[in-house]
């Protein structure tokens, strides 16, 4: 098949001057190798003395970087034209890969072996692995299993940063901490089991959340950031930081029974803002705590992030740059979806108030908000006394069948969940109070939202929701 | 042969390596291939970020991209010039393993954000070290 190869100016010295060369092959590696069989001159300047594709060199099917196709091996048709395109780069600091590698001991070469006899990890990998340094935000279901993995892969240096304390909610997917560690700081939790693994790691601890304000300082010491992050504004802050600082960003998310993995901002790749450039409405993803998650769901994500996180240390193998993976548990499926680097995004520069950004209100925006809503804000103590004096209001639930299985509270009249509430408004008394609650108080904020628009006036939401009132005023009640 | 440049563009080229200070910059120089002259210095912008103080890069799409629009004014594309803050501007073994032939690689060497020295560059065939080219103002 006949294949027009585009030569860049300083290469035509080599090529009798000629800016297009036509030569036969299926794939790009077949193209390439008719070129520079033709002209072998052109091989050393193409080619490094393992006989890759230099760094610089950039080779182009029509108008897709042949690095997010299938690389050397993508098949090209008659007709098709390549694009030789050699970024520029250089400048005044030493060369990376000169620089030294730390020496292994016999108790890491022990330690290691199955990595070292491994052609694709070797001394060389491992020592790569060694000299590694990666940071992960968030110590939760994601982190848990990466931070296990990359400390027994012997990852040199390991910062983790994440300001919440053990619950014993985590237990069922956050496998690094314990049920003895209930009450104790995720970071501290998550170090004890790590240097219990792999005593050669270094653990950086940052018992704070990631804000705008720390989070290039803290970043920049790292080479790899790996996202396990659970929200929206994080994500973003994550992501920002790490285009701004040329860091590659590993990144992956769960819902439910479903997970996302992907590799952003990794050798010109896209980033999280050419997925989604805007973030969705404040309420309409709801997070984990909300909508629940499987157990084994992060576990099998975080690993994957993990073998993204080795694989570029050792620059072995594919990695997911460009390509989306999705993961669905309950029907056993992993398909891809390609990204690509949006041409028209706005360049990233700084990193901004990323609450604001995703809609979340701040402090200030709450007191104005029963005005608006149309029904009153209760919480917890003030709605028990309140009872305790003789009100008694229909008590409405608006979550799941499967949530009031666990607990409900014994003076409650009716289950009916969040999204259908308007659906028994005929039911529903409009000469008495309603008390409306949910899980925390959210989704019952939305029902009295759209029951007031619906016409009652008697509408009180149970703020902090049937765990509040489980924390707070019957202890009794289990939480969940 | 010596390179050519022209003094407004050499001013243009000083001026945006000084205004670039403490980070490298890039740019390409355009003009006559045959006669390694330049009389165009245009400036590009620095991608590493994350390093910018000693390293510069310009993805491969943006120089063809930049190259084509002087193209159609009738310039060649002769070299590429890069800022050294506070080093010499004598290439680095990270500047000759990205280089290519057949191409002038100016590098001025900025020193508290004024040009202290300016140096032309050309990489040999076998790839081994990079030759000294002396430059004229025209």
């Amino acid at each position: 098949m006949s294949v027009s190869i585009h030569i860049p100016t300083p290469l035509r010295a080599y090529t009798d001057q000629q800016s297009v060369v036509s030569v036969d092959g299926a794939t790009v590696g077949e193209a390439l190798s008719a070129l520079t069989g033709t002209y072998p001159s052109l091989l050393k300047h193409l080619r490094d003395d393992k006989g890759r594709l230099r760094s610089f060199v950039n080779v182009y099917l029509g108008d897709e970087d042949i690095r997010f196709l299938d690389k050397e091996d993508t098949a090209v048709s008659a007709g098709a034209e390549l694009l030789i395109v050699p970024s520029i780069a250089g400048g005044a600091g030493e060369d990376e890969a000169q620089a030294e590698l730390p020496e292994l001991n016999n108790e890491e070469i022990s330690r290691y072996s199955r990595h070292l006899i491994l052609p694709e990890v070797g001394m060389e990998g491992q020592k790569r692995l060694k000299a590694a340094r990666v940071l992960c935000v968030g110590t939760g279901g994601l982190g848990s299993p990466l931070l296990l993995y990359l400390a027994a892969a012997g990852v040199g240096r390991i910062g983790i940063v994440d300001f919440d304390v053990v619950d014993e909610s985590n237990l069922q997917r956050q496998i690094i901490h314990g049920t003895s560690r209930v009450g104790a700081p995720k970071v501290e939790s998550a170090r004890d089991r790590i240097l219990d693994i792999n005593p050669n790691v270094q653990v950086d601890l940052y018992n704070e959340a990631l804000t705008s304000e720390n989070a290039l300082r803290i970043m920049e010491d790292y080479d790899i950031v790996v996202d396990g992050t659970d929200n929206f504004p994080t994500r973003y802050l994550v992501n920002d930081a790490c285009v701004i600082l040329g860091k590659p960003n590993v990144y992956g998310s769960i819902f439910k029974f479903e997970g996302q993995v992907t590799v952003f901002n990794y050798e010109d790749g896209p980033n999280y803002r050419d997925l989604y450039p805007e973030p969705p409405p404040p309420g309409l993803v709801p997070s984990c705590a909300e909508g629940g998650v499987l157990g084994i769901l992060p576990g099998v994500v975080g690993c994957l992030q993990a073998t993204e996180t080795v694989k570029i240390i050792l620059g072995a193998g594919n990695t997911l740059k460009g390509r989306l993976l999705l993961y669905d548990a309950l029907n056993m499926k992993f398909r891809e979806l390609k990204l690509r680097r949006d041409p028209d995004a706005k360049p990233i520069t700084e990193l901004i108030d990323y609450q604001q950004f995703c809609g979340i209100p701040g402090a200030d925006d709450h007191q104005e908000a029963p005005v608006a809503e149309g029904f009153e804000r209760i919480g917890v103590k003030q709605a028990k006394e309140k009872l305790d004096g003789g009100w008694a209001p229909y008590v409405l639930d608006v979550r799941k069948p499967h949530e009031a299985a666990i607990v409900t509270l014994a003076f409650a009249d009716r289950l009916q969940p969040h999204e259908d509430v308007l659906a028994i408004a005929d039911e529903l008394p409009r000469d008495r109070d309603i008390l409306i609650h949910c899980k925390m108080g959210g989704r019952s904020a939305k029902a009295a939202a759209a029951l007031a628009a619906a016409g009652f006036t008697r509408l009180f939401n149970l703020d902090g929701g049937i765990t509040g009132w489980a924390t707070e005023i019957d202890t009794s009640l289990p939480t969940y | 042969m010596s390179l050519t440049i022209d003094p407004s563009e050499l001013s243009k080229l000083q001026a945006h390596a000084e205004e670039g200070y403490p980070h490298e910059v890039v740019g390409l120089l355009a003009g006559d291939r045959e006669r390694n002259r330049v009389t165009r210095a245009h400036p590009l912008i620095n991608e590493r970020a994350d390093s910018a103080h000693n390293r510069y890069k310009v993805n491969g799409l943006t120089v063809m991209r930049a190259e084509m629009a002087l193209n159609a004014e009738g310039l060649e594309v002769v070299g590429y010039y890069h800022s050294h803050p506070d080093h010499p501007a004598d290439y680095s073994e990270y500047d000759r393993d990205h280089a290519l032939p057949n191409m002038s690689y100016v590098i001025a060497s900025i020193r508290e954000g004024a040009l202290a020295d300016l140096k032309s560059w050309r990489l040999t065939e076998d790839r081994s070290v990079m030759t000294p080219e002396e430059i004229q103002q025209l």
